[in-house]
């Protein structure tokens, strides 16, 4: 009853061709955005937004990025994390080096030297495909991780390879507390998710799936292999590689190369299943879902502590942790490969006939 | 020169440790067409349940053979709750369940048996061999030659298995064409459980000869992450393939330690098998053993 | 004369696909290759794609000459096609499907396209406009956002013939574009052929088994057997040569 299309017609091709045809959604996403950009800063508190907010919207961005390299145009990538460790690591490197360089144009240096690496792991994917290419990328992910931890110019030469992110300053005011870094945050990732449903709806978008379904026909019809494939590559590595100069700046303060691991990697490949391929909307649900997730667990053994007068150790908690996610990684391939996105599609399908059957 | 041998002897024999891993992803392959990236999970969970138990005082050969049925049950377990309702789905969803199923066989072994990381011990030390140590100055360890006749009966047995019998005629059949098989008769379901059985069976050899020479750790599941380049360098489907490329990724990986390490700050080994593999998938993609594939539109 | 095909010969490894064979197309004509199976029609098409390089021959189209061009140079000079097993983008709907057969037409590079501003909205919604009036033309507005993955057969081959469209092509290559479908598919895909001959003058060469469809709507007909032409000319010479007759039609029971 809510949700019913009936009375709103689209009489331009412009208008059918928007992110939000739909007039409840875009009211819906307008909340979402006031919501997210003024209540939460007004009501949150540091643990939230320093634990949980900024963590997700970060992965998020990475989720993107890894989304549109394997989601749309269906190029396996292990080797996430070691994008987000380049652009960690040369944003720092720009901070450090350029002075009186905008914390932006830092992130932005960091996201196209992650480009530059993943336009190079990527050219292999001209000649392989699929598993193949998934054990090129992880050659690219063990590679980059040795390449930060030995050339020392990149941590400035200290001891450990650990480097500090320096302090955020925007127009001259420092961005100290949890909360600007979160709005921050927020605001970058916003942008760059509007960059890419725009991108991936447009000719672009359409190439990388092109390739991703048939790549033969792609080519046949006059798609360039080299040029989609290499694009694909570049634009994710970039996202992939500015959510890493986020995870250093806004989350962790001290970043070390472990930070970026294959565990990293295949964490941001589960949020992508969990939240669906091919899907903006699904990036951000699967974060969300592996981000909270731990955190629910935590909440359910501790209860389960107080209940039943036991003690439930940490690696319990972890290892239960794992085999869920592997297990749900397992039940969403099954049931609905598509992900949460999918299910929200269907959702907001039957919401359009609720109060109605069909 | 004699330093040269001991390297490229220890770096072949080191490259055979990974050609058993290797053939656990062989196998399943050749039978399913499913990339099994669980397969090094599956040694862990083998090495720890067999080390575990020794631990608690069991004889050896009790220990080993109820390890192996674990083994055998996990893999039909297996079989029939991720691969059989995965059947008709793209190979990237196949190779993205079993990345799953990585992650709750090692939560799960841990789980079960803790974390802490074991030391395993089988009678073999792991000492030169003493007549060439001092005869020819060369040292190579009595356990890694071991490891290598142990590896060597096992391809043996599998090429047997699968080249003269009957089952191993159906296995390829499988391999080949699901509805080709089926249309004949072969029965689908008891054939992939004898695949996962046999790949269990071939990760516990893996397990134990592993864990004896590093200790059984978490670690131990990303040295079976090398065994990819192995498989990339001897195709996937090749049980001769696993252990040449076993053999080249392991020599190649120490003679480039020694030699080339030195002079870009070591730590080589976490990534040089990987780019060997890159670049010679560059110049041939189905390996040295593989088949050609050809995309028809 | 629009195309030329000079004694081309193709092998692969020991099999000799096309051997020796030559015909011209006119402009603006239906041109129909017929033969029993493994005859090499699909290997002739394929050759003229630029999908695969003959060893011997020559190949001329609008005063380019060439042998060895790919597929896509083929696509950039105004030939597009159709495939015997449908090659449409499973995940896509069908009017992404379609706007693909565009992506030649299309100037803005990415970051104008991230940006949505101006010149790649235009850009947009000109291509969308262009691909709208041919998916009109043959019918399939009602499915314009369905996934192509969940179509009938039918509809999937004609939604392949609207990418193929889309390019807004000299030369149009359909292989077997009848293929599987009952008598009712195949009067209408003959009148989109047809259609598509007559409205936007495209020239039209194809593959096709039913001979009643090849007698009806093609101009000239080649007959293909082992490689080799056997018969060049209008329906009513071919179907009256002996070889032909022989190599493939049958002679009906008296």
């Amino acid at each position: 009853m809510l949700y019913r299309e009936a009375g709103q017609f689209k009489s331009t091709y412009a208008e059918d061709q928007q992110i939000f045809p739909i007039r409840q959604d875009r009211i819906a996403m307008l909340a979402l955005l006031v919501v997210a950009f003024v209540v939460v800063p007004l009501t949150g508190d540091q643990y939230w937004f320093a634990a949980i907010l900024t963590p997700f919207l970060v992965l998020s961005l990475a989720t993107l990025g890894l989304n549109i390299l394997t989601g749309y145009a269906g190029q396996l990538s292990l080797g996430t994390a070691a994008f987000m460790a380049v652009g960690a690591f040369m944003a720092y490197n720009a901070m450090l080096r350029i002075p009186h360089i905008p914390i932006v144009g830092a992130f932005i240096i960091g996201g196209l030297c992650a480009a530059v690496v993943g336009v190079i792991f990527g050219l292999p994917s001209l000649r392989i495909k699929g598993l193949y290419l998934a054990v090129a990328t992880l050659a690219c992910q063990f590679f980059v991780l040795w390449a930060i931890n030995r050339i020392g110019w990149l941590s400035n030469y200290s001891s450990s390879g650990v480097i500090t992110a320096q302090r955020i300053e925007i127009f001259g005011y420092p961005v100290d507390h949890s909360e600007g870094k979160y709005l921050l945050t927020l605001s970058i990732v916003s942008v760059m998710a509007l960059l890419a449903k725009n991108l991936m709806r447009s000719e672009t978008g359409r190439a990388f799936m092109a390739v991703r379904d048939m790549d033969v026909a792609a080519s046949v019809i006059g798609i360039p292999m080299m040029k989609t494939k290499l694009l694909a590559f570049a634009i994710s590595s970039f996202y992939c590689g500015v959510a890493g100069a986020l995870y250093a700046f806004c989350y962790l303060g001290t970043v070390e190369p472990e930070a970026f691991t294959l565990d990293l990697s295949f964490r941001i490949l589960f949020m992508m299943i969990i939240g669906g391929a091919g899907s903006i909307l699904g990036s951000f649900l699967g974060a969300a879902f592996i981000t909270l997730f731990p955190i629910f667990l935590n909440v359910v053994s501790k209860s389960l502590e107080n209940a039943l007068g036991i003690e439930i150790s940490h690696a319990i908690v972890s290892n239960t942790e794992a085999m869920i996610f592997g297990g749900l990684i397992i039940f969403f391939l099954i049931v609905e490969p598509n992900g949460l996105a999918r299910l929200w599609q269907i959702t907001k399908e039957k919401l359009r006939l609720w109060p109605f059957p069909h | 020169m004699n330093f040269f041998i001991e390297v490229v002897a220890g770096g072949l024999l080191a490259g055979v440790m990974y050609s058993l891993v290797a053939l656990g992803f062989v196998v399943i392959y050749k039978a399913s067409g499913v990339f099994n990236f669980a397969q090094g999970s599956l040694v862990f969970f083998a090495a720890l349940t067999f080390v575990s138990l020794m631990e608690r005082g069991w004889n050896i050969w009790l220990a080993l053979a109820v390890t192996l049925v674990a083994m055998v049950v996990l893999g039909i377990v297996i079989e029939r709750t991720v691969l059989r309702p995965l059947v008709n789905q793209p190979p990237i969803t196949l190779l993205m369940a079993t990345i799953g199923l990585t992650f709750v066989l090692e939560g799960l072994s841990q789980l079960l048996w803790g974390s802490q990381p074991h030391g395993l011990e089988l009678g073999i030390p792991d000492v030169p061999i003493e007549w060439l140590s001092e005869k020819w100055n060369i040292n190579i360890s009595q356990f890694d030659l071991f490891g290598a006749l142990v590896a060597g009966v096992l391809v043996a047995v599998l090429a047997v298995l699968t080249q003269k019998t009957r089952i191993g005629r159906a296995l390829r059949a499988v391999a080949d064409d699901h509805q080709a098989a089926l249309a004949v008769g072969i029965p689908l379901q008891h054939i992939w459980a004898i695949v996962w059985a046999v790949a269990g069976f071939v990760a516990l050899v893996a397990g134990v000869m592993w864990g004896v020479r590093n200790g059984v750790q978490y670690a131990l599941t990303f040295t079976a992450l090398k065994a990819l380049p192995v498989l990339i360098l001897g195709g996937f489907e090749s049980i001769a393939g696993a252990i040449v490329g076993g053999l080249i990724i392991g020599a190649s990986e120490k003679l480039a330690e020694v030699y080339l390490g030195p002079y870009v700050g070591g730590g080589i080994e976490s990534w040089f098998a990987y780019v060997v593999a890159l670049l010679f998938l560059l110049v041939r993609p189905e390996g040295l053993f593989g088949e050609k594939i050809i995309d028809r539109v | 004369m629009i195309l030329s095909v000079e004694n081309v010969s193709l092998s692969f490894g020991g099999v000799r696909a096309l051997q020796d064979v030559s015909f011209d197309v006119e402009e603006h004509e239906v041109r129909a290759i017929i033969g029993p199976n493994g005859a090499g029609k699909s290997s002739m098409l394929n050759v003229l794609n630029g999908v695969y390089h003959p060893q011997q021959g020559r190949i001329r189209f609008r005063g380019h000459e060439f042998r060895d061009m790919n597929s896509h140079e083929a696509a950039s000079l105004g030939i597009a096609r159709t495939f015997q097993n449908i090659a449409l983008f499973k995940g896509m709907t069908v009017l992404d499907n379609v706007m693909t057969g565009r992506n030649l037409k299309m100037r803005c590079n990415f970051l104008e396209q991230a940006l949505w501003l101006g010149r790649a909205k235009r850009e947009e919604l000109e291509h969308r406009h262009a691909v709208e009036e041919i998916i009109d033309f043959l019918e399939i507005q009602h499915i314009r956002r369905t996934p192509v993955g969940r179509l009938p057969y039918g509809l999937q081959k004609r939604v392949e013939l609207a990418r193929a469209l889309a390019a807004e092509p000299v030369l149009l290559l359909l292989d077997e574009p009848m293929a599987g479908m009952n008598l009712e598919e195949k009067q209408d895909m003959c009148r989109f052929v047809l259609d598509v001959n007559d409205h936007y003058g495209t020239t039209i060469v194809l593959i096709e088994h039913d001979m009643g469809v090849v007698m009806d709507i093609s101009n000239r007909v080649v007959v293909l057997d082992y490689g080799r032409k056997i018969a060049d000319g209008t329906p009513e010479d071919v179907r009256g040569d002996q070889k032909v007759i022989d190599a493939y039609l049958g002679v009906a029971r008296a």
